[in-house]
């Protein structure tokens, strides 16, 4: 599209800025906060402008765009290939956004601890957004899978290094867990390199030429199973989501609002772009079990959060859930619950990193994540109370809340088709009024209890990283226009290539 | 009555064979200096003779890079793979030998006994005490000799010669450790008894093969395969015990039970060598006998040879998971790295070929600085190998832990690392058919190696550090070993091709 390569500087900027302040002399803490605050907010910038540049008139044929390739490993048809659709572009917008607001809220995350390096920290932050860009732009499936893996080592030194007194044991869950998905999906990867190599003239890994290959039906299920294990595993999805609340619950606020608002993305990204496009019969053979585990999803992660006592996993379980919802958009296979699932991502990942930075500064001003331990605080901290109830409210998918939009978008695209599954997972929206009012009325109501009689409000810093992302939040809730447009074209990209079309299609209209 | 029989000469093409002779020529050379020269000399005179030697058969290597013929009355054969395989050798020998001559390591300044035969704990021990010896030189310059002919033996006879001239110093070299010597002792025993008998085993192998096929060498019995294989049995029999012999040297299980303790009572410095040595000789000997000498019954091998790599991955991975010591995990590791390597073998075709190649490549310089690097971290007791010795170690140097920590990810595979390549290029020759259960088993003993990999990282840099255990700063002799190491685990993870190329390049076996 253009000569400029625009991803790729992304992808570095944030790279040059570790390396500075990994440069930088330990002793000077404040310069390398300031310095890595900077390194993220020059990306956010940059993903502006593409975003304003990205070209949403054209319609099928450039649906990716910025797009790069340069031959890496010839002898395995790697390219290094970069390229946004529009959900792509829009997931790196919402980490763009997050990254800067994870940074002010873990502002004294390190001398609060009293140990470790703040270089450290703030340098694998901002390493970990380089990847994050990289893996949502990567259009060759092996880059994504280098990216996908190397992804693992910014988060398991940030947990083990950085995170509570278990934090060795969630780390290393964490990395097992996530590797043996990245295992599994590189034998599918090694079995999509041979079968291209049977099929083009030389093998490739570019997903262009992916999604045109004619795969055996017995091997086309096998391969997705390899890749969707590894998804599931990411997003997670129950049965193995186990990992989750542990890494959530041992890591900084930070940290876990990257985890479960960025990373966990992935996974769910990996199914809507790579495993549906890639493998649209396995997906359509195999959409009902994924179906049942979503519901599965919406229902237990919900149950499971209401007898939460710490808040961290809390939020955590309320996130499985949450990807529930996700699982079942991607895979009703209507371009209506693409595109809310695809929206859900994004307003996922706003209203959860809210919650869980606005925990985090309960947790550290009360020294305890445990609900029980807090109570009547919206007398003690209004500006608080108030702020974790709006992000609450976006989690249970209030009317006017970017969460109510997609979270309304998948059921009414689940409906089209499988009506059943839509009214079950209706109840996760009941369930989620129970956990939040549950935990807001538990924390912040009653009586003053004297261990938080003294406790503080917000400060201007911790006001400035989570206003930005209430903003959003209500800012989508009522325009959504914007961010629906940029899905819907990888929507019907996806629909295309899965080969089904839509049940009603004029209903779909009718949702946006 | 006397009927007399003409002698051919034998036409020896000295040229071809400039590697090997060199070095077995400078072993030669190695042992009259030990004989005549005087001390002091001799411990400037054996390094230099080695590297020296080492250096010109690597300059020859080279040289010989397009040279593919059968040579020497048809005992060796010179083609692309027996090149690649011995520069590799070469150039981990030159490594190996920097770690042998590291003076600064050991508060003795030598890794070796000072006399191997005295008694340990005797007063003739500590009588020698400051002494550093020499003899090792020249059964380090054999064992490199014979491991230069191994990948290139063209003959059964000639493969089994080769086996015995590097497995004899390997076997003496293990008993030499300065430091915990019973143990040393104990290994060098045990690895030359176990060692013994599988080289008598691969010896009735190739007695049995012949008498199938009526020939010795490579050519003749793919040819004899080709026909019509009427002593099916025999073959099937020689062929399972020339494997069981092989397997052996390459440590894949059931046969590797030696391994561990030999790796741990080996002196570090040569475990280091032979670590990563004896995998690149004993499975470019395995490869050549398989597809070219066998490569006819590939049927009949091929289920063997999955069901060993299935067996070495899991085992190798699940019993390094409750090992203590680092050099005991890392010999377990090496039982699954096997069994990678024999998923490339089991391919049976030129991928297969070059993807046990680049294996054999990629793992040699990582697992050789790794030990290498196992020499720098020492209690007042010798070398520090226990996990909980390495807690904390990146307070104290936080460049030996990242360092080690690469090394470490780059055997799990990660992506980015020299292990990552070698595990597609090996892994994607087998996928297809049945064999693809074998790559799945793989996936999975990667996760539960990782785990151990995970558990000394893990260690090293969340833990609280040991009190006595310091980290010494090596000479330049290691540094450089270290170095190459942790450089060739990244330029081939960010720039494989550089590597691929260079296999994929030099074709296939030459009959």
């Amino acid at each position: 599209m253009t000569s400029t390569p625009w991803l790729t500087i992304l992808l570095v900027l944030p790279l040059v800025a570790a390396a500075v302040v990994a440069a930088l002399p330990s002793s000077q803490a404040e310069t390398v906060k300031r310095v890595a605050l900077v390194g993220s907010l020059v990306p956010l910038a940059l993903v502006a402008y593409l975003g304003l540049n990205f070209d949403q008139t054209s319609d099928g044929g450039s649906t990716f765009q910025f797009i790069e390739a340069r031959s890496w490993i010839p002898a395995f048809g790697v390219h290094y290939a970069l390229g946004v659709d529009g959900v792509a572009l829009a997931l790196i917008a919402m980490s763009a956004v997050l990254v800067p607001a994870a940074m002010l809220a873990g502002w004294n995350d390190v001398e609060e601890r009293g140990s470790g390096s703040v270089k450290e920290y703030f340098a694998w932050m901002l390493v970990l957004e380089s990847l994050i860009f990289g893996v949502f732009a990567a259009t060759d499936v092996f880059l994504f899978y280098v990216f996908f893996e190397a992804m693992l080592i910014p988060v398991y030194f940030l947990i083990g290094r950085f995170g509570g007194p278990r934090r060795v044991y969630a780390a290393v869950k964490f990395f097992l867990y996530s590797l043996l998905g990245g295992l599994v999906m590189l034998a599918s990867l090694i079995g999509l390199y041979v079968v291209s190599g049977e099929q083009l003239s030389a093998p490739s890994f570019s997903l262009f030429d992916l999604v045109n290959l004619d795969l055996a039906p017995g091997t086309e299920k096998w391969l997705f199973m390899g890749f969707f294990l590894a998804f599931a595993i990411k997003a997670p999805l129950v049965p193995v989501h186990t990992w989750l609340p542990d890494a959530a619950e041992q890591g900084t606020p930070a940290t876990t609002t990257l985890l479960v608002g960025v990373l966990d993305k992935v996974g769910t990204f990996g199914m809507l772009h790579l495993c549906l496009p890639m493998f649209p019969h396995a997906s359509r053979w195999f959409a009902p079990t994924v179906l049942v585990l979503g519901v599965a999803g919406v229902i237990y992660g919900a149950i499971v959060a209401i007898g939460q006592h710490d808040m961290r996993r809390l939020i955590a379980y309320t996130s499985v859930s949450h990807f529930g919802f996700i699982a079942i958009g991607v895979f009703v296979m209507t371009t209506l619950g693409q595109s809310g699932a695809s929206f859900y991502m994004v307003s996922h990942g706003f209203s959860t990193a809210a919650l869980l930075l606005i925990a985090g500064f309960l947790i550290s001003r009360r020294g305890s994540a445990r609900i029980e331990d807090f109570g009547g605080m919206q007398k003690v901290a209004p500006i608080l109370a108030g702020t974790f109830l709006l992000a609450g409210l976006s989690a249970l998918a209030l009317p006017g809340m970017s969460s109510f939009v997609s979270e309304f978008m998948v059921l009414q695209g689940a409906f089209l088709r499988h009506p059943v599954i839509a009214i079950i997972a209706t109840l996760g929206i009941v369930l989620a009024a129970v956990y939040v009012l549950h935990m807001y009325r538990r924390v912040m109501t009653g009586s003053v209890s004297d261990s938080v009689a003294h406790l503080s409000d917000l400060r201007g810093r911790e006001v400035a990283a989570v206003a930005p992302l209430l903003a959003v939040i209500l800012a989508l809730g009522f325009f959504p226009q914007p961010v629906l447009n940029l899905v819907n074209s990888t929507s019907s990209w996806v629909m295309e290539h899965v080969g089904v079309s839509d049940p009603q299609p004029t209903v779909a209209k009718a949702g946006q | 009555m006397g009927v007399q029989l003409p002698f051919p000469t034998p036409h020896i093409e000295y040229a071809l064979l400039l590697p090997v002779l060199v070095v077995l020529g400078a072993a030669v050379v190695a042992v009259v200096i030990e004989a005549v020269a005087p001390e002091v000399l001799r411990r400037t005179l054996q390094p230099l003779v080695a590297f020296g030697s080492l250096a010109i058969a690597l300059a020859g290597c080279v040289g010989l890079w397009d040279q593919r013929q059968v040579v020497a009355e048809g005992a060796l054969v010179v083609d692309g793979p027996s090149i690649v395989l011995q520069g590799t050798l070469l150039i981990l020998a030159i490594l190996g030998g920097l770690l042998m001559v590291e003076s600064r390591v050991d508060p003795a300044g030598d890794p070796f006994a000072a006399r191997a035969s005295t008694i340990p704990g005797s007063a003739d021990e500590r009588a020698f005490g400051s002494r550093r010896q020499t003899e090792v030189w020249p059964l380090f310059l054999f064992a490199v000799g014979g491991m230069l002919m191994f990948p290139a033996a063209n003959d059964l006879l000639t493969a089994f010669v080769a086996l015995e001239v590097f497995s004899l110093p390997l076997y003496l070299m293990t008993g030499m450790a300065r430091r915990r010597r019973l143990l040393s002792q104990e290994a060098a025993l045990k690895y030359f008894v176990l060692g013994a008998f599988s080289s008598a085993v691969f010896l009735f192998g190739a007695a049995l093969v012949y008498a199938a096929t009526g020939s010795l060498d490579f050519a003749g019995i793919a040819d004899s395969l080709s026909g019509d294989p009427t002593n099916g049995l025999l073959l099937l029999s020689g062929t399972a015990l020339l494997l069981v012999g092989l397997l052996f040297k390459v440590g894949a299980a059931p046969f590797h039970q030696w391994s561990p303790d030999v790796y741990q009572g080996a002196p570090t410095a040569l475990t280091a060598f032979m670590s990563a040595a004896t995998k690149v000789a004993a499975f470019g000997a395995l490869l050549r006998l398989m597809f070219v000498a066998l490569g006819g019954a590939a049927w009949d091998w091929q289920p063997a040879v999955a069901i060993i790599a299935g067996l070495s991955m899991l085992v190798g991975a699940i019993t390094a998971v409750v090992q203590s010591d680092i050099k005991r995990i890392l010999a377990y590791s090496s039982v699954a790295h096997a069994g990678f390597i024999l998923t490339g073998v089991l391919a049976a075709s030129a991928k297969g070929l070059s993807g046990s190649l680049v294996y054999l490549v990629a793992y040699g310089f990582v697992t050789l600085a790794a030990f290498g690097l196992l020499t720098v971290v020492r209690s007042p007791a010798g070398e520090a190998t226990q996990v909980t010795q390495w807690a904390g170690l990146a307070k104290k140097s936080p460049v030996t832990a990242s360092v080690f920590s690469l090394l470490l990810l780059t055997m799990a595979g990660l992506p980015l690392t020299s292990g990552f390549t070698a595990k597609f290029a090996a892994w994607s020759a087998a996928w297809g058919g049945w064999q693809s259960a074998v790559v799945i088993i793989g996936a999975v003993s990667s996760t539960i190696a990782a785990a151990f990999y995970l558990r000394i990282i893990v260690s090293m840099w969340f833990a609280d550090p040991a009190d006595d255990v310091s980290v010494v700063i090596p000479g330049i002799g290691t540094r450089t070993v270290v170095g190459v190491g942790a450089a060739s685990a990244v330029l081939f993870g960010v720039a494989p091709q550089l590597l691929l190329g260079l296999v994929n390049g030099v074709g296939v076996f030459l009959r």
